[in-house]
């Protein structure tokens, strides 16, 4: 050994002496016990007593004054409240008595807790939880002896019967998940369009001429014979739904898109093919159209094909024409699902 | 009258008759054709002779000299007086520089001046014209509020609070817009907004749209019961508004329980 070890060794504790050894990591144990001065004060626990009553009578008097004002307060009446602006006086009145009774409910519990319940620290100790050696046997011995006496070892068919009947009883339930069902098949594929349905305009129910839709123009449309009075009306439309664009018939990139519309008219799917969403937020100079939900974007002037965002699918297109009275006309429903993708999805 | 009973077989007797019916027919339409439209309106050719003076001053470097359009400015052959009336009267033309979208600022014309704009603007080619107060009259707020939400919100956000759009552009809030600017904004779509033209928006509806904004844009017909709105501008900074500002007063408080003791030795 060295000197500078031997100065090093100095503040370490001893090897080989039991009695000397100092444990670094040893259980300091629980800090004396201080109390507070409630505990040794009786004006201040008196004093602390009395706050919590009042804050509990100040929960009592607010939820009076809660009743009062649900009673007495015109709903219409508007008043001004500094930092809030103009607001519902019933409202505001409602929300602050609630408000005020639970914060004193609240408040005074915790003050109780803090200053008046005991705060003396109690150490609960953890035994095992195992039975003592002569309490197991016991037990064994009293359920071997249950199975010699029910006769489930002897009697082997009927125990197997039981066996089967505990198993297939419960296991009978599994038809009830036919509820779950029946599987979509084609319902997601198929929407309120066929062929010869007129555009209905949704602002006034009137069926729309080509001569209606101006360049530049937003319009929605929906199936001749869907009512807004009809009870399925939000299923119906929430796959029919359709926005008409007009797009200057040379800013149209896809051939096929525009002979799918009539002179520049275009029909698409209001339904994004990200989650289903309506989309409608319309850029009428650049014809993209956004998702509000996810910012898929799509190019209406081209075949509404997907130029941003999540969307997985170009926007279905439905195939329009004039018709012998001069209406805009579907010429069938829409040739791709509308909407999000799904398993069974086959286009 | 004898006199002239007696002359009626002379040979120039029809002739005279004639004559006559002529001149009654030709005097009764005179007096009773419309004979204003016929003429020139003084009143009308000065507002666009005034108006090209404007234009030349203010427009034409981007809109082109007789508005036929630049790489700056699009034509405004055909945009129509209302469009003139929307974009000069919210103060978003003339354009303080190019971008993603002109917003609106305080107006540079007079109303007067913008009415001889509009006027000159009108006269290169037919366009819808600045519509007169009856159009533009608030209609039913339910109705309006109905077709609000079908045509407007997605773009505008359900209270009028306005929203985001791809690059830079936007839909404007739309409080403090007066009928008559919402009227023609619907009627020619400025800037990246869609028309909704009377053929597919017809003039009641219109008003119904208007009578909605009107009042769901104002504090005084529709207050916000709630207190604070945040803006109106829908779950996302509520829900921020809820977790910063709520749980971090609840954390707040918790610490400041726990910190201090109730011991009488502190």
């Amino acid at each position: 050994m060295t000197h500078q070890d031997s100065n090093a060794a100095d503040h370490l504790p001893e090897r080989g002496k039991p009695g000397k050894a100092v444990d670094p990591f040893a259980d300091p144990g629980l800090p004396a016990h201080e109390p507070r001065r409630q505990d040794i004060d009786e004006r201040a626990a008196k004093h602390s007593e009395r706050v919590v009553t009042m804050l509990f009578v100040l929960a009592v008097i607010a939820a009076f004054g809660f009743i009062a004002s649900y009673v007495l307060i015109p709903k219409s009446k508007v008043v001004f409240i500094f930092p809030v602006g103009h607001v519902s006086a019933q409202n505001f009145a409602l929300g602050g008595t609630l408000g005020i009774a639970l914060l004193c409910i609240g408040v005074g519990a915790i003050h109780w807790a803090r200053t008046l319940m005991s705060d003396a620290e109690y150490a609960s100790e953890r035994h095992p939880i195992s039975a003592p050696p002569e309490v197991r046997r016991k037990v064994f011995t009293d359920f071997q002896q249950g199975v010699a006496e029910s006769g489930l070892g002897r009697r082997k068919m009927m125990r197997n019967a039981l066996l089967g009947a505990m198993t297939i009883v419960p296991l009978s339930a599994i038809v009830l998940f036919r509820d779950l069902g029946p599987l979509p098949e084609k319902k997601l594929e198929r929407t309120a369009w066929a062929g010869g349905k007129r555009l209905i305009n949704m602002n006034d129910n009137q069926p729309l001429r080509p001569e209606d839709i101006a360049v530049g123009s937003l319009t929605f449309a929906k199936p001749e014979g869907v009512q807004e009075s009809d009870e399925d009306f939000q299923e119906v439309m929430a796959k029919a739904a359709l926005m008409i664009v007009r797009i200057m018939p040379s800013d149209i990139k896809d051939k096929r898109s525009a002979d799918w519309g009539h002179q520049g008219i275009l029909a698409y799917s209001k339904i994004c093919t990200h989650v289903g969403c309506p989309i409608s937020l319309y850029e009428q100079q650049t014809h993209h159209v956004l998702c509000p939900c996810h910012q898929s974007t799509f190019d209406l002037a081209d075949g509404g094909r997907v130029i941003f965002g999540p969307a997985g699918h170009p926007l279905p297109q439905l195939r329009i024409a004039v018709n012998g009275q001069g209406y805009l006309s579907a010429l069938g429903d829409f040739d791709k699902p509308v909407g999000p993708g799904y398993w069974e999805r086959s286009a | 009258m004898e006199k002239l009973s007696a002359r009626r077989r002379h040979p120039l007797a029809a002739l005279v008759a004639l004559l006559i019916a002529l001149a009654a027919a030709g005097g009764l339409y005179a007096a009773f054709a419309p004979t204003q439209q016929a003429q020139a309106n003084p009143a009308q050719s000065l507002a666009i002779d005034q108006g090209k003076g404007l234009y030349d001053v203010g427009c034409a470097s981007c809109h082109g000299t007789s508005g036929q359009g630049s790489h700056n400015g699009p034509s405004l052959v055909g945009v129509g007086a209302a469009a003139v009336d929307f974009q000069v009267g919210t103060g978003r033309m003339p354009a303080q520089q190019p971008g993603a979208q002109v917003p609106k600022k305080r107006p540079v014309y007079t109303q007067p001046q913008i009415d001889q704009l509009a006027a000159y603007v009108a006269s290169l080619g037919p366009g819808p014209a600045i519509p007169n107060p009856s159009q533009y009259a608030p209609g039913d707020v339910a109705s309006g509020g109905q077709l609000f939400r079908t045509n407007c919100a997605q773009c505008h956000n359900f209270a009028g609070a306005g929203g985001a759009l791809s690059e830079g552009k936007f839909a404007p809030e739309l409080r403090n817009v007066s009928p008559k600017h919402i009227y023609e904004a619907m009627l020619t779509g400025p800037q990246n907004m869609p028309s909704f033209p009377d053929t597919t928006m017809p003039e009641p509806q219109k008003r119904d749209i208007i009578a909605f904004v009107t009042h769901v844009t104002n504090p005084s017909s529709n207050p916000s019961y709630g207190g604070l709105s945040l803006g109106s501008l829908g779950p996302v900074p509520e829900g921020l508004f809820g977790w910063i500002f709520g749980l971090g007063v609840l954390v707040a408080a918790s610490i400041w329980i726990a910190a201090r003791t109730a011991k009488a030795r502190k």
